[in-house]
Formats: structure tokens, sequence, C-alpha cells
């Protein structure tokens, strides 16, 4: 018999509206509108679904999550269900008396964006005057509400002098766990490469201050890096691999195998409204399109890492190549690794100006948003 | 040099941190933020001990009278090495 193993994750996308703009969001650059999102009883059922299934924590994001005024019922559904309940928010909606309100539902843990550690800078890259203020408000409000919390900063060109400075302010803040997470080039961080890949220089700086810190807070503070690809030698194991550990559900409704993967054309992917979570993971033609190693072309078929990378990112290859059946360029193997080696050396000398990430604001020009992906070293 | 010391310590899960049964897997399961551990039987009958009130060393003692034909300071070696390797990780609090 040849079941396949339950996801272990599930991240509901509650809504795209925020009131940020960061413009390497990772939602799709076609925003969905308020009023095409699933009700409160929809994700519901998604959130029994997936208990039963075997999925174990399940992700409230966004878009800003805390827009949705159900959450706190939806996190008291997932966490009577036994799920692991972990909050995935900007942070500036939020308030002390919302934070007892997630507490007393049974939140889990908190994971609190931040875009720098100068609130001018961090304010402008957010799209929102006030915004960092705000988060610095928040973080102390949830350590005060006794929950854990994890920092996350987004690093690229404008901040990654400034890691030391994200790592001790996680420290200050009672953090249990910071990520330092490059930005992703997919979706808006694609759109907005040019002003956001960091050099080689600033890369290998941002590096080396992890491993020191890692070295120096062992058993404090769990530091999770995520680096860019444009530098990679080998592909990150995007979501773990396809259809593999997680689940992603779109503020409509699609169950995709990672956050962008409908950027993907020719592909359809189910919705939870009309067919079970159970039924999806295993029949979905879209999941089991690329899980596994079956669907591999060479060099990813015969390399010994076709299990630790699972052939990296799908969106990538298709954003780079137009196939994203090909082998991630992200791999120094891939005949198109030129491709990647291309797009670091003519970063440009000035950054261009942002395009932020608002509801009708995509570039007409980018009809494909790849993926973000988690890789950590 | 910390070893001596740390048989003392009472560990604990931190917040965030939750040891239960999966009866979907029908295995324990250790959950922390975005981390996931499925201990072996082994670091199971360990962490079924940590309660937030009991020592290391008494977690050790009755592992001792449970499996008298081990050594305790075999056991002890074990179950200071599982401890502080999930502390390291931060999926237990020492």
């Amino acid at each position: 018999m040849n079941a396949i193993p339950p996801p272990l994750g599930i991240v509901c996308e509650l809504t795209h509206r925020c009131p940020l703009q960061c413009p390497y969001c990772s939602n799709p650059l076609e925003l969905a509108r308020a009023g095409a999102e699933l009700g409160t009883d929809a994700w519901l059922r998604v959130l029994d679904e997936a208990a039963a299934l075997g999925v174990l924590h399940v992700h409230f994001s966004g878009g800003e999550p805390t827009a949705r005024k159900d959450l706190p019922d939806l996190v008291r559904r997932a966490s009577a269900n036994g799920l692991y309940t972990n909050l995935i928010t900007a942070g500036v909606l939020l308030d002390a008396a919302a934070i007892d309100r997630l507490k007393a539902a049974g939140i889990d843990h908190i994971q609190l964006s931040f875009q720098d550690v100068i609130a001018e800078s961090a304010d402008r890259i957010a799209g929102l005057a006030g915004a960092h203020e705000r988060k610095l408000a928040v973080a102390k409000a949830i350590r005060q509400a006794g929950l854990p919390l994890t920092l996350n900063f987004v690093v690229h060109r404008h901040n990654a002098e400034r890691v030391p400075e994200m790592l001790a302010l996680a420290e200050s803040l009672g953090a249990a766990r910071t990520e330092i997470a490059h930005v992703q080039y997919y979706g808006w961080g694609l759109v907005n490469r040019a002003a956001l890949l960091p050099s080689r220089a600033q890369l290998e700086f941002t590096l080396q201050v992890v491993q020191e810190a890692r070295a120096r807070l062992a058993e404090k503070m769990v530091i999770d890096y995520v680096v860019p690809d444009y530098y990679a030698q080998r592909p990150k194991a995007c979501m773990g691999g396809w259809g593999r550990r997680e689940m992603v559900i779109t503020p409509t409704g699609k169950a995709m195998p990672c956050h962008a993967a409908d950027s993907l054309l020719g592909f359809e992917f189910p919705s939870v409204t009309d067919t079970p979570l159970a039924d999806i993971w295993s029949n979905a033609p879209a999941f089991r399109r690329f899980r596994g190693t079956d669907w591999m072309p060479e060099p990813c078929r015969s390399c010994d890492r076709r299990e630790i990378d699972w052939g990296g990112c799908r969106c990538q290859a298709f954003a780079m190549t137009g196939d994203a059946a090909r082998t991630d360029p992200a791999c120094a193997l891939s005949p198109d690794h030129a491709l990647m080696l291309a797009v670091a050396e003519g970063r440009p000398e000035a950054a261009p100006a942002f395009v932020y990430r608002r509801i009708g604001h995509a570039p007409a020009s980018v009809s494909a948003e790849p993926v973000p992906a988690e890789a950590t070293v | 040099m910390n070893k001596a010391v740390s048989e003392t310590v009472v560990p604990t899960f931190p917040p965030g941190v939750k040891f239960r049964f999966d009866s979907v897997r029908n295995a324990w399961v250790l959950l922390a933020p975005e981390r996931l551990f499925m201990p072996d039987e082994q670091a199971v009958e360990i962490l079924k001990l940590v309660d937030g009130v009991r020592k290391i060393s008494e977690i050790i003692d009755i592992l001792a009278a449970r499996f008298a034909d081990t050594p305790r300071d075999v056991i002890a070696t074990d179950v200071s090495a599982m401890l502080h390797e999930l502390a390291a990780k931060g999926a237990l609090r020492l």
C-alpha cells in the first residue's frame, strides 16, 4: 500500500487585506478582495478536516489575519481540535485586549514581523507611518500576556547591515525565536527584485552574524536563517517538497502546495468549498504533479540530493524558465543556473523605487507570481 | 562542568511547546514554533516524566528503577544528552 503521509502543517491565509504594503509580500499579485473571502463556517470546517487528516500545526496568516473579526473563533476551534496554533502577523491591528482574546482562545505562539530596527526605514518599507512603534508595543504586550514570541525580519539590501541590531532587539523583547529571512524573489518580491536584492558581501555578512549569534545564544534563542537563492549553489527544499509536508489555503479557499502556486499556468487547484481536504491531499492532480521524485528531470533524477532538496522550487523554475518541471535554476547543476548568476551580476548600483503591494498595484507586464518558500539552514 | 549542576535542574516545556499523542500517526509528537519532533521510544519515556516539578535527578531515578538492568550512570548520560539536545533546539527549558 502506498498511503501518502498526512501533511504536517496547514497555512490558512485568511485574507489578503493588510494595512502594510511591503514590496516583498508573499501574496500573489492578484489579491483577493474582502467579498471573495471564505466565511467563518467554511474555515471552521477546514480546521476540523485538517485535524482529522493528521495536520499538527496550523498557521493563521494573510494578508493580515487579525483583520478578520472571527480570528479568535478560528483559533478556539483549531485549539479544541488539538492543532498547534500559530499566528503570523504584522501586529499593527493588535492591542492588549485583542491579545488576551487570542490567548483565551488558545493561541500557542505568535510570529510578529518587523521591517527594520530603525523606525523611519521600517515604516518606509512597510508603507505605513507609525508601524514600527506599534509593533514594539505589541511585542511587549505579547510577552506580558505570557505568550511565546518569534520576531521575523525580512532582510534585503536596505537593512542587511542591521542584522546584529535585529537580533539584539529580539533578545531584548524576550523572543524565544527569530527568523532572519532574506526576501524570496517571487510575486511582489520578484517585481521588486532590483530594488531589494542584496550584494554578495551583504549576504555573507548576514550569514556570519547569524552563525555567531547562534553560538552565543544557544539554549536561549532559536535563530532560523533563510538564504536568497541568487547566490546559492544548491536549491532550497521548497515547502519541504511539493505536496509532502504543507498545504496552503488561500483566502478564497483554493488549496495549494505552496503560497503562490497558482502562478503556474496550466494548473487547476481544488477548492476546499467543494472537495474534502483529505481528498485534495491524496488525489488532486495538482498535488500529485511534483510529489516525490518520479517527475524529476536530470540532473535531479540521478542526484544524491534529490530527497534533500526535492528539486528545489517549482515556481522559481517556472518564473525563470517558463517550465515548472525543470530543475530549480538556483542549483549550480541546473542547465539554467546562468540565469540566476546573470541576475545577481546585473544587480543595479542604485536601487530603484519600490512597487508597493496594494490591490490593483501590480505592474501589467508581470502576470505570473510564483512562490515564497521556507528554506531553513 | 555544567553537567554536575544540571541534575538538580527542573526541566520544563517552555510556553509554546506541546508534547502530545497524535492518534492519526499513533505516535507522540513534540510541537514547537515552526518545529516538529518525533521522539523515539526512549525519548518518549523521558519526556513523559517532564512535569515541571521533577528534577533531572528524579527522572533518572525513576528510569533507573524501571530499567534495573541498566546502570544509573548510563541512564543519566542518555537523559542528560537528550534533554540538552532538545533545549538547544528551544523545545525544552533547563
